[in-house]
């Protein structure tokens, strides 16, 4: 019986009813991967007959051994891939045998494009980690199998390719899969095979190899089609975050969702978290079809028999098997940005249908990719991993990920560029949290401010060293106090040199510097004054976070924008002298970007205005502003 | 009541697409449904019905019309959004028209990037429409199998395939700048089989071009291309001939290659897939164009 005829009888039996395998293919560039893949579906007849043509007409214009077929470009689709015979992004490809469909995702495997192995792994169930035989484990190798075991995959195939290229060499495949279980024994996996393949002559692949006699196990694809992937995810408590609210009649409130474990019947205990309210399952339904239970991994329309008010980012729970609830948890994190991760900068959190504000609180370590040691870190960049301490917003709902791959990941995105900067794995969440109850004070701010006769406030000066950020605060400053304002005055000098006398110029610590200051005149609003602060404050991120840390009323960005080349005629300390010179490293405006607020709340052209004039503009702010009364407060 | 989807594996990928529309019509403003008429679009219709269901899917339908799709495509379209309750708007680039692109004059190249990839763009910024929903499928196509669920399109409607966000379990980001857009593929990890055998379950009418029938024919190029009208001059040495045919993939009519076919019926269809030695875009003419053809018309913005 050949391929197609096996699938047809398959197909009749319902065997392709079980839901598809996910497997990821990973390893080290050039390791085989594509190439495998290629020799499965070509073993399955599963390369459509124009395709093949086209294959074999790609593989002279491109390929990599001439006059032979090159199956890493049925995968390569890019242009850039060809051209450069490499992969660069995860391919997807499907596949059915007469036993099972398969989903593979096929990851690249250059360093810079781990992440991509990040994305892969994050929706598979088994890994198929490739060798070569010949150079045996690579840094790449360990750190896809460390990667993979961070992303929960539980079951590894370690593909020894190449074989042909050891000569069936028994030893060397040996040694090859005994140094991997050596080396992954930490790592968690429950179930890890090796096999000798050739993915370039099919040895081993579809159907056992005669020239690997001592090998009697079976080949890689039975072991695919039999891999029992333990989807225990319907076993575990009912969880489903509110994905859309269905508010079709007034009287009618559907809760939509996805299940992320167990089941949900009509008649269930649930809680909804975070504000605790219990309730009943009153219906399930897909579609107009009401049905008895949903399980995992089902998209459904729940009722409940309460009035209750849920929204969107609400977790529903067993009632009786509840999730963490906490707004500070220990995390792993895998870093996906070039750029590069501070501790204490504002991101986005993604996490069960919720977006919120969250920093990295304590990056606690690294983890060393290659000897998973626990490497003392103040950052990490692009392709590393990390645990550390997250402070979040608001109080969220979850599991460890380690007890739920749903419910325990989140991502982190950048506020400014958008971007996808960090994969992340909820371990538990940090009582510390909730154990911190806050004091309320006897006297509140509202009445130290009544005292003063204005507002509290901080006016933020930012710009370009030089700009003369501190000579315009000291002119605003003595200007408020001359009538009356009780003030106080943050700058390099009184903070830099006491507060964060610890912390230096690199973009971590200056993050750092910024967070604390930030802090500081907080609490010096919370006394009732207005606080100038004159810092060059270079990036965005930064100033937005002290914006939602102060709140809109009481943080006033102000740009004081001097000319770069203004601010080098200048140069009142010398320093861009010696920066130019590169004698000064990070030094802003030179070795390191200012990024200009895009709205400020004032913009001052202190290129072209005088002090005086420019001392004006602010004073005058602070009365459109109503807060500060107009000159004669003390009359 | 059971599950009317007892397959788990279509119940799994319709399980998925709903968890995508939901997720779209969540977090964008202004989402939109691209309706190409073919048969992901009938199926990936049927499923945002089921996804919001009792309320209506809350964005309109959008096609793109060349003017040169098949008769019987339009008079479907009209039908399938009266029958979903859904509006439909309709977008024809007058300006490509009044120049008068068509794929027998212009060729196949410029008629796509002028009549669907610019009147695409001219539509989303026609009506402000933040994600646009395709029924496209990683597995039509070596560009596509690379393609995220969520894609983001610049300013100007390109694909920077370099610069893909990693998409992570199935949590996706939906972030965009003033004038970004999304595409959103909810039939991602759909295959052609997956879509057909969805269409007998849920009992999904397609268009009758997909479904053998005697129909007049040219042999060009090897390939069979249906005469729906007479806009399509016949070479000389070509005479038209009757035979039964049917379309696996449906795009505008000189462009789409029927195939030799008696399946009439979806079962017959599923039967014909399981044995098919070629694949589902053979019969797309516009592929040809380059060898990395789908990417590079991506880039410049075709869905």
């Amino acid at each position: 019986m050949d391929a197609a005829t096996a699938r047809n009888a398959a197909a009749v039996t319902g065997a392709d009813s079980r839901p598809a395998l996910r497997f990821l293919t990973c390893g080290a560039v050039d390791d085989g991967k594509s190439t495998l893949i290629g020799r499965l579906l070509h073993e399955q007849h599963l390369i459509a007959d124009d395709r093949q043509a086209a294959l074999a007409r790609d593989s002279k214009r491109y390929g990599a051994n001439s006059g032979e077929i090159d199956y890493a470009l049925l995968l390569d689709g890019l242009e850039a891939e060809r051209a450069q015979g490499i992969t660069i992004d995860v391919a997807w490809r499907y596949f059915s045998t007469p036993r099972r469909s398969f989903v593979v995702a096929d990851a690249p495997g250059h360093e810079q494009y781990t992440r991509n192995m990040v994305t892969a792994a994050s929706n598979a169930d088994l890994a198929v980690l490739l060798v070569d035989a010949r150079k045996g484990l690579s840094p790449q190798t360990r750190r896809h199998a460390i990667i993979a075991s961070l992303l929960g995959i539980h079951t590894v195939a370690l593909a020894v390719n190449k074989i042909d290229l050891v000569d069936f060499d028994r030893d060397v495949f040996e040694r090859i899969a005994a140094d991997f279980l050596g080396f992954s024994g930490g790592l968690g996996f429950r179930q890890v095979h090796s096999f000798p393949v050739s993915a370039r002559y099919g040895d081993n692949i579809s159907t056992p190899s005669a020239r690997t006699p001592w090998y009697s196990a079976p080949p890689l694809l039975d072991y695919l089609e039999m891999a029992e992937v333990d989807d225990a995810r319907v076993a575990k408590p009912f969880r489903m975050a509110v994905q859309w609210v269905n508010r079709r009649h007034a009287d009618y409130r559907g809760l939509a969702g996805t299940l992320a474990s167990g089941r949900a019947r009509p008649g269930d205990k649930i809680v909804i978290l975070p504000s605790g309210q219990n309730a009943t399952i009153k219906t399930v339904s897909t579609g107009d079809d009401q049905i008895d239970e949903a399980t995992a991994g089902d998209a459904v329309t729940l009722t409940l028999a309460e009035d209750i008010d849920a929204a969107r980012g609400d977790m529903l729970a067993a009632a009786n098997d509840r999730p963490q609830v906490a707004d500070q948890f220990a995390a792993h994190l895998v870093w996906l940005s070039d750029t590069p991760l501070y501790p204490g900068r504002s991101y986005l959190m993604k996490i069960n249908n919720i977006t919120l504000g969250a920093t990295v609180s304590e990056l606690k370590y690294r983890i060393d990719i290659d000897s998973l040691a626990k490497l003392a870190a103040k950052t990490l960049s692009v392709n590393e991993a990390g645990v550390c301490n997250m402070s979040v917003a608001r109080a969220v709902a979850f599991d460890a990920y380690a007890d739920n791959r749903d419910t325990g990941a989140f991502i982190l995105i950048d506020r400014g560029s958008n971007e996808t900067v960090a994969a992340g794995m909820i371990d538990h969440a940090l009582r510390r949290a909730g154990n911190i109850h806050r004091h309320h004070p006897t006297v509140s701010k509202a009445e130290r401010s009544a005292l003063m006769r204005h507002r509290p406030a901080v006016l933020w000066f930012t710009g370009l060293p030089g700009a003369g950020k501190s000579t315009l605060a000291n002119l605003v400053e003595a200007s408020l106090h001359a009538r009356g304002v009780h003030t106080g005055l943050l700058d390099g000098d009184n903070v830099r040199h006491g507060l964060n006398r610890d912390l230096g110029f690199t973009e971590p610590d200056r993050v750092e510097n910024i967070r604390r200051i930030g802090e500081t005149a907080k609490l010096m609003t919370g006394a009732g004054l207005v606080v100038l602060c004159s810092f060059i404050s270079p990036f965005r991120a930064e100033r937005r976070m002290l914006r939602e840390l102060l709140g809109d009323d009481e943080f006033i960005e102000i740009f004081v924008d001097t000319p770069l080349a203004e601010c080098i005629r200048r140069d009142p300390k010398g320093l861009y002298k010696r920066a130019l010179a590169g004698e000064i490293a990070n030094f802003t405006g030179v070795g390191q970007a200012y990024e200009a607020p895009e709205s400020p709340d004032l913009h001052l052209p202190a290129g072209r205005e005088d002090a005086a004039a420019l001392t004006g503009r602010v004073i005058a702010e602070l009365e459109r502003r109503g807060l500060i009364g107009g000159g004669d407060i003390l009359k | 009541m059971n599950w009317r989807l007892q397959n788990t594996r279509l119940r799994r990928l319709e399980a998925e697409a709903i968890h995508i529309l939901r997720e779209a019509v969540a977090e964008f403003a202004r989402p939109v449904m691209l309706y190409s008429i073919g048969k992901d679009s009938s199926a990936m219709l049927r499923i945002a019905q089921r996804a919001f269901y009792p309320a209506p899917p809350p964005f309109p339908l959008l096609h793109i019309d060349t003017t040169w799709k098949f008769r019987e495509m339009i008079a479907f379209r009209d039908q399938a959004a009266a029958r979903a309750g859904m509006e439909l708007r309709v977008h024809i680039n007058s300006e490509g028209l009044a120049r008068g692109i068509s794929p027998i004059a212009s060729g196949s190249n410029l008629h796509t990037q002028v009549m669907k990839t610019e009147a695409l763009r001219q539509a989303m910024a026609k009506w402000r429409f933040d994600a646009a929903f395709g029924g496209a499928r990683r597995d039509e196509e070596a560009s596509r199998a690379k393609e995220r669920i969520f894609s983001l399109r610049s300013a100007q409607h390109g694909w920077d395939p370099r610069r893909q966000r990693p998409e992570l379990w199935r949590i996706f980001n939906t972030r965009i700048k003033p004038d970004e857009s999304m595409r959103v593929f909810p039939l991602s990890n759909w295959t052609e089989l997956d879509v057909w055998q969805y269409i007998k379950a849920e009992n999904i009418a397609v268009v009758p071009l997909y479904f053998s029938r005697e129909r007049t024919v040219v042999r060009r190029d090897g390939r069979l291309i249906v005469r729906d009208d007479d806009r399509l001059p016949l070479l000389s040495g070509e005479t038209p001939a009757t035979m039964r045919v049917r379309f696996r993939s449906l795009g505008c009519y000189p462009l789409t290659a029927a195939i030799e076919s008696t399946a009439d019926t979806v079962d017959a269809i599923i039967a014909e897939l399981r044995g098919a030695t070629t694949s589902e875009r053979h019969g797309r003419l516009i592929d040809d164009d380059e060898a990395v053809s789908m990417e590079k018309k991506k880039r410049e913005g075709y869905f």
